[in-house]
Formats: structure tokens, sequence, C-alpha cells
């Protein structure tokens, strides 16, 4: 029994922290853990990836094509680029505000986030969208977006781990001064 | 022991240190970085490490103290090898007397190197003993291992990892510090005979060293990392085999049904290669698909075994067309081979089909926004505006000075090769302007030796070193140039500009790129100077200072010409709802954009005093 996760985004958006604090929660847990991420000159505004497999019988750091049970899409367009490595019965949970690429100035860009969005609801039973602009506002930071995510995807249940689990992780994590930030962050979304 | 979440890199450091490392060296590049640093960082008080100026330095450092009975480490990636190369064949016909091992790591894709070179392919050219883990905990136990037999047969050994085992993550047990291993070494002992490499001892040695891999072979044939996963099921009664090695062994794993599994040989030594384990696993098998990345080492080697012993098994992989020549594997690239050489169907039905989906946004590398490269590079393009020039690059973020807007690259080669190249070109094409661009790293590393080359060989040449002051591309490591060591300490920096001028260069003249004006005005004057001249382009790389300034856009002012984009092609200048706008966030305040706009409509303004329109 195990459970994949794919976190995608753009360079700089904290992929990677909600990826390690998820790993330190399963580890806490004597859960097994691979994980591997995108490193080097894609980090530069480029698309980026973690990969994180928890549980038994994990051998890749990788994950496979619809093996994801849960994609953390940082971003609308990301999250489409790699819908393939969802299960069909996989949940999504995404970021509404779109990040233009760096190069849309200059070579042009219909890009729109909200037909992401619309396309990954017309593929996807369970699709959870944030809205990133009331979030930031609502919480007064823009820098806690990977836990407002991480937080929705726990409350999902789609994961064998619990809000309690990563506020521990947080706790030791993260500086002293943004504990309290942190933990509304990861409180922010809630069932309804 | 305890367990820690580890990158593979860390774990490999963390393997060394435990093993009793002595000395590490080596030079940054993806994706072996982490290791040296995670050495710096985890290291008990009597290691030493250091980055070294380049490969071949950082090697020769490492003998050295294995010479002197030390253990010692040297990282560096699969292109780094080359820059070794001279020391590494030499070493092998010499020896050590202390273990000495080499990470390297190999980038299969490539993700972020010129080659796919494979170093398993290097350890049988130099005949040194390679060893290839697939996980993480397997790096942090081979590396001890290979301190083992290094020190064993007085050999230097290869560890080979790849992009995904060094930058995977895994949970791992390690050894606590009271558990380490230490290497006392008893000093350097002279003897002429064992350290000076002449013809006679090279013919002796050679024999030693064929004569000692050929009995590895057998002590890897006993080896646990090399193994057979004996079949279950219905594959029991196939008489079709697997081969693998490195991260493909775990792709495989993931797609294999424990239950119904087929005969597979797992190898961790290409080199010597486990041959009596690779007859033990030929036995009794008709077909073998060997699932490989870059070079087809193993499906080689189970060729010549088949010959060999007279063993008739069909060998399959990239030689024969099943497996892909070039690039990295996947789960699911592997997933393919496997259903392909089984004659079973690979159930993608059940994966979401995206070809439907709007048009997808495209995301290169590009130059950071107030990146000093760009504006140096921009200063160059206005400078030559309407001559015949050619622009040769190197190694380092300003590779990515050949996307448009700027187009400012038309050569890379490897590392140095931007001050050489267009020596080269100016011999064909004297009447063409020829500009070099070298970083401050690899200005170290191996660009000093082309300009002395150009120097003495009287080309006509203006070399542009792109001074940010550190090794951006890698992580912002030091070298020379920063006045900063590993080991912590503040030293003497070593000045660019003194060593251009004890060459014999008269024309040496430093610029801050951000002042466009004048960056252009100089470099037309020094490209017009005769014989080898250079231009120092100084300024800090954006990542290493938090920015004071941002610049704003007066939208009444502007006229929507975009020349401030298509001119420098910043990230941080974009097109929102019809306005030119500064994205807050990304803007340094270089300044360069408000130099190019012909109206004046955009200023910068200290401490993100940016007014967007």
């Amino acid at each position: 029994m195990h459970k994949c996760v794919l976190l995608c985004g753009v360079g700089g958006q904290g992929t990677v922290l909600a990826s390690k604090l998820l790993q330190a929660a399963a580890e806490a847990k004597g859960i097994g853990v691979l994980s591997a991420e995108t490193i080097g000159m894609a980090q530069r505004g480029g698309s980026v990836f973690s990969h994180l497999k928890m549980g038994d019988d994990i051998y890749s750091p990788l994950i496979g094509r619809s093996e994801a049970d849960i994609i953390l899409g940082f971003e609308p367009g990301e999250t489409v680029r790699m819908l393939p490595y969802l299960r069909k019965d996989g949940v999504v949970i995404v970021s509404k505000r779109p990040v233009m690429p760096v190069t849309a100035a200059l070579m042009g860009s219909d890009y729109n986030g909200d037909a992401m969005i619309d396309y990954l609801k017309s593929k996807v039973d369970k699709v959870i969208v944030v809205d990133t602009d009331k979030a930031i506002e609502d919480l007064g930071s823009a820098k806690v977006l990977n836990i407002v995510l991480l937080g929705a995807a726990l409350e999902s249940g789609a994961l064998d781990i619990t809000k309690d689990e990563i506020k521990e992780v947080i706790k030791k994590r993260v500086k002293p001064q943004f504990v309290e930030l942190n933990m509304r962050a990861i409180d922010y979304i809630k069932k309804e | 022991m305890h367990k820690e979440i580890l990158m593979g890199n860390e774990a490999i450091a963390l393997g060394a240190i435990a093993a009793g490392v002595n000395v590490v060296s080596g030079y940054p590049g993806t994706p072996s970085t982490e290791v040296l640093e995670t050495v710096a960082k985890r290291k008990t008080e009597d290691i030493y490490v250091e980055w070294s100026v380049n490969e071949k330095a950082g090697l020769e450092v490492a003998a050295g103290a294995a010479y002197a009975g030390g253990r010692a480490l040297v990282t560096m990636k699969q292109v780094g090898l080359n820059v070794a190369t001279d020391p590494l064949m030499s070493l092998e016909y010499v020896g050590i007397k202390g273990g000495l091992v080499l990470l390297v790591a190999d980038d299969p894709g490539p993700i972020s190197s010129q080659t796919e070179q494979d170093t398993r392919t290097f350890g049988m050219y130099s005949k040194v003993p390679v060893f290839d883990p697939s996980t993480v905990e397997e790096a942090y136990h081979m590396i001890g291992e290979a301190f083992e037999l290094s020190e064993k047969y007085g050999t230097p050994v290869i560890l080979r990892s790849t992009t995904r085992v060094s930058h995977g993550y895994a949970s791992i047990e390690i050894k606590d510090e009271a558990e380490y291993y230490k290497n006392k070494p008893d000093g350097f002992i002279k003897d002429t005979g064992r350290w000076v490499i002449f013809p006679r001892l090279a013919y002796n040695n050679h024999k030693k060293i064929e004569e000692r891999n050929a009995s590895l072979k057998d002590e890897f044939s006993d080896y646990k990392r090399n193994f057979i996963v004996e079949a279950t099921g219905d594959k029991v009664s196939s008489k079709k085999g697997i081969a693998t090695h490195g991260i493909s062994y775990t792709y495989t794993m993931e797609n294999i049904n424990p239950d119904n599994s087929p005969k597979l040989l797992k190898v961790s030594t290409p080199f010597p290669f486990p041959e009596k384990l690779a007859v033990e696993f030929l036995t009794g098998l008709d077909e073998v698909l060997c699932i490989e990345e870059l070079d087809p080492v193993i499906e080689r080697a189970l060729i010549y075994v088949c010959g060999k012993y007279g063993l008739n098994v069909k060998i399959k992989g990239k030689l024969t067309g099943d497996v892909a020549t070039s690039g990295e594997n996947s789960v699911d690239s592997v997933k393919a081979y496997l259903a392909g050489f089984f004659g079973e169907k690979s159930d993608s039905e059940d994966t979401f089909d995206i070809s439907d989906a709007p048009a997808l946004p495209v995301r290169p590398p590009v130059l950071c926004a107030g990146c000093p490269h760009r504006a140096s590079f921009y200063a160059v393009k206005q400078a030559m505006k309407g001559k015949k020039a050619v622009f040769s690059g190197d190694i380092g973020c300003y590779t990515l000075g050949n996307a448009k807007p700027l187009d400012m690259t038309d050569t890379c080669l490897c590392m140095g090769a931007g001050f050489t190249i267009p020596q080269g070109i100016g011999k064909v094409e004297p009447d063409t302007y020829l500009f070099g661009f070298v970083g401050d790293s690899t200005f170290f590393a191996s660009g000093i030796t082309g300009v002395v080359n150009a120097y003495y060989n009287q080309a006509n040449i203006t070399l542009c070193i792109l001074d940010n002051s550190t090794t951006a591309m890698t992580g912002h490591q030091p070298h020379p140039g920063t006045g900063r060591t590993m080991m912590g300490e503040i030293v003497e920096k070593v000045s660019i500009e003194k060593v251009l001028k004890a060459i014999g260069l008269t024309v040496v003249e430093t610029v801050d790129p951000l002042d466009n004006k004048n960056a252009t005005l100089t470099v037309k004057r020094v490209a017009d100077e005769p014989g080898v001249k250079a231009i120092i382009f100084k300024s800090p790389c954006v990542a290493l200072f938090k920015p004071e300034a941002c610049a704003g856009i007066d939208s009444e002012k502007c006229i929507k010409c975009k020349k401030c984009i298509n001119e420098i092609g910043c990230p941080a200048i974009a097109i929102v709802e019809g306005q030119v706008t500064i994205d807050t966030s990304l803007c340094t305040g270089c300044g360069l954009c408000a130099g190019i706009c012909p109206v004046g409509a955009i200023s910068t303004e200290r401490n993100g005093g940016g007014k967007n329109a």
C-alpha cells in the first residue's frame, strides 16, 4: 500500500518546502518515503515538480503515469501538464492564480488560467480550486500559498497524514515568528 | 544508527564521512554539487574540504592525500571527468595508498549537461573499477565499500551515480558520529619506484592491473549488490530475463508484479563485469532484455559472455533497437519496454489524455530579472550593431544569452572554449570582430590557458569576463575570485585583472555592465584596439543581494512601443491588460530598461518604490 503525491508549479513557488513537510510528517509516522524534485536550470522561472511516494514496496522516487493519488498544483497550466500522472479517480488541488511565462510579453501568449481550471474540472471528478488571491488577502501574506495548498490536500483525506501531524513538523521546521501564520494557512481550507 | 531523510548526494557525503574520509575536493557541476557541499556542512573537525579550481586540480589534490595514506574523495559531474582524465589515466597505473574514490554524477537526458557520456564506459577505458548505485541507501553504503576496495587493491575507484539517484530523497538508516571509521594516515613515504611514473613502471603495473581486474570479475560475482532475482509465478517457466542497473532497476521493480516476475540480474559493478554471476543468470534463458541508461554497457558485456561461454541467448537492448539509445528512462518507458518484451498489453487507456487541453504555457529557462549578464550582452550587442562580429560563449548561466531577443551566443562547446574557439575563427575569418564570453568561475577553471594562447599566438580578440562574483549556475559556490574557501576562511582574492595584465595584456578595462552608456562606449573603443584585449564586466549575481530599488513605468508617458521588451527580454516586464508593467516582485531596479525607453517613461526608485501603472 502506498500513496503518490505530485507537486507542480513554477520555480520559486515553494513546492519543495511543501514536499519536505509531507516527507517529514510521513517519516515521523514511520512511513517509508521516496521523493525527487527538479534541480538546476529549470528552476529559473521554469516548470518544476516534486514527486513523493510514501508507503511500502516502493522502489523508484519517480511516479509513473496514472499513479499519483493527488496532484498539488501551484499553477493551473502546470497542473494540466501533469494530469497524465494522476489516477483516473485521483484528486486535484489547484491554485487559481496563473503565472504568466516570463517570455509571454516577448513571444505573445494567450495563456488563460481560468480556461485551464475549466479544463481540469471537465476531466477530473475531484478538483478543489483554491482562490489564491483571496487566501493571500485573508492571511495577509503571499508566502504561505504552499501551506494553504498543503492544508487543502490534507483536508481532502486523500493522504494518510493529518493536519495535526503536519503542524508538529511545521513547529519544528519553521522560524518561530512564522509558526502562527503557517498554522492559519494550514487550516485555511476547511470542509464545506 | 539513526534515520534521516537524505538526498542521494547527501547520503554519499555522509557515507564518505562515516568511512573516515580525510580530504574532499571537487568542482561544482549538476548533478554532483551537493556531495561536497554536504561534506562541508556535516564534516567532523579533522576533514579538509575544498572547491578546487577545476576537476584536474581536484583529482590531483585527492591523489596527493591518498599517496600520504589519507582517504580522499573527489567530486565532479560527467563532463568534469573529461577534465580530470589526464591525471586519472596515469593515477590508475601509479596507484594509491589511502582509499581514493571519484564521485562522478552522470546526467541522462541530458538535463543540464553538454553530453550523455557514460562513466561506466569511462571506467572500462581507464581500467578503474566502477560502482553504480540504484538508490539513495545503496549509494550511502557503496561509498564505504568503494573506499575499502580502493585501499585493498591500491586503485582509485569510481562511484558513479545519475541525476535521479543523486537528487532523489529517501529516509535511510545512517551511522551516528560515534560509529564513524577514523582513518589515521601514516604520511607520505618516499619511494620513487612507486610514485614516479616511468615507462617501466607503467609496463609492470599495466600487467598487474589487468590481472587484478580479471580477479575482480570473480570477486564482484560474489558482491552482495550484484544479484539475481529468481522468477516467480508463470514467469518461472518463461525463458526470458531482464538485466538492469542504477535507477532503471527501480523503474523495473516498480513495473514488476512480485507474484509473476521474470528472472532478473542487477549489476552494481559494471566494470569489472561480474562474469560468473552473469553466466549463472543466462543459464536456462533464451532471451534477455537489457534496460540501461546511456551506453549499452551490460548489453555488450552479456553478448561477450555469451560468446566466451558458448551460450545461445539472444541479448536485446539498445543495440537491437528495443530500448532508446538516448535520453533517460522513466517508470513509463520501462513499462513499455517490459510490455514489448513479454508481449503483454500496456494499459494506457487508464491515463488522462491531455491532447485536447488548451495550449500550455512554454517556460524556457531565461536570465533572471536584473541579471548583469543581460546588461553585458546588451552593451556588446549595441556596440557591434552593423558590424561583422562573432560571439563565443561558455558554460554557465550566461549560456542563456543565446535566447532571443539578446541572441548573443553564437558558439558554446565546453569549459574554457569561449576564449579559444574565436581564436580559430579569426585565423579563417580575419575581418570579423571576435568576442569571447567567459564567467569568473570558468575563467579560473580553464579560461586562463586560453588567454595565454591568444596572447602568445597573436590573436585579435576581445575577451569579455562576466564577473558576477560567484559560481551562479550550480548554486553559488565560492571560487578563487571570491575570497572565501569551503573551510570558512576569508583569504586574499585572485584578481582577474592582475592575472590578465601579468599575461601581458595592456588593455584591461573593468566596467559596470548596468551603466549601459559607459559599458557600450568601452566595448566600442576596446574592440578596435589591436591584439588581445579584455573587458571585465563586474556586477554581482542578483541572487547574492536583496534588491534595494525597483523600476516603475509612468503609464501616461509610455507610448507602448515595447522597445524595453523587444530589446532585452527581461522577465520582470510584462503586458497586463494592454499596459506595459513591471513585476515588482521580480524587478531588482537594475535600470537597464530605463535607459532603453525612448520617452523616459521608466524610472527606478530605491527600496521597492516602483509605481505600477
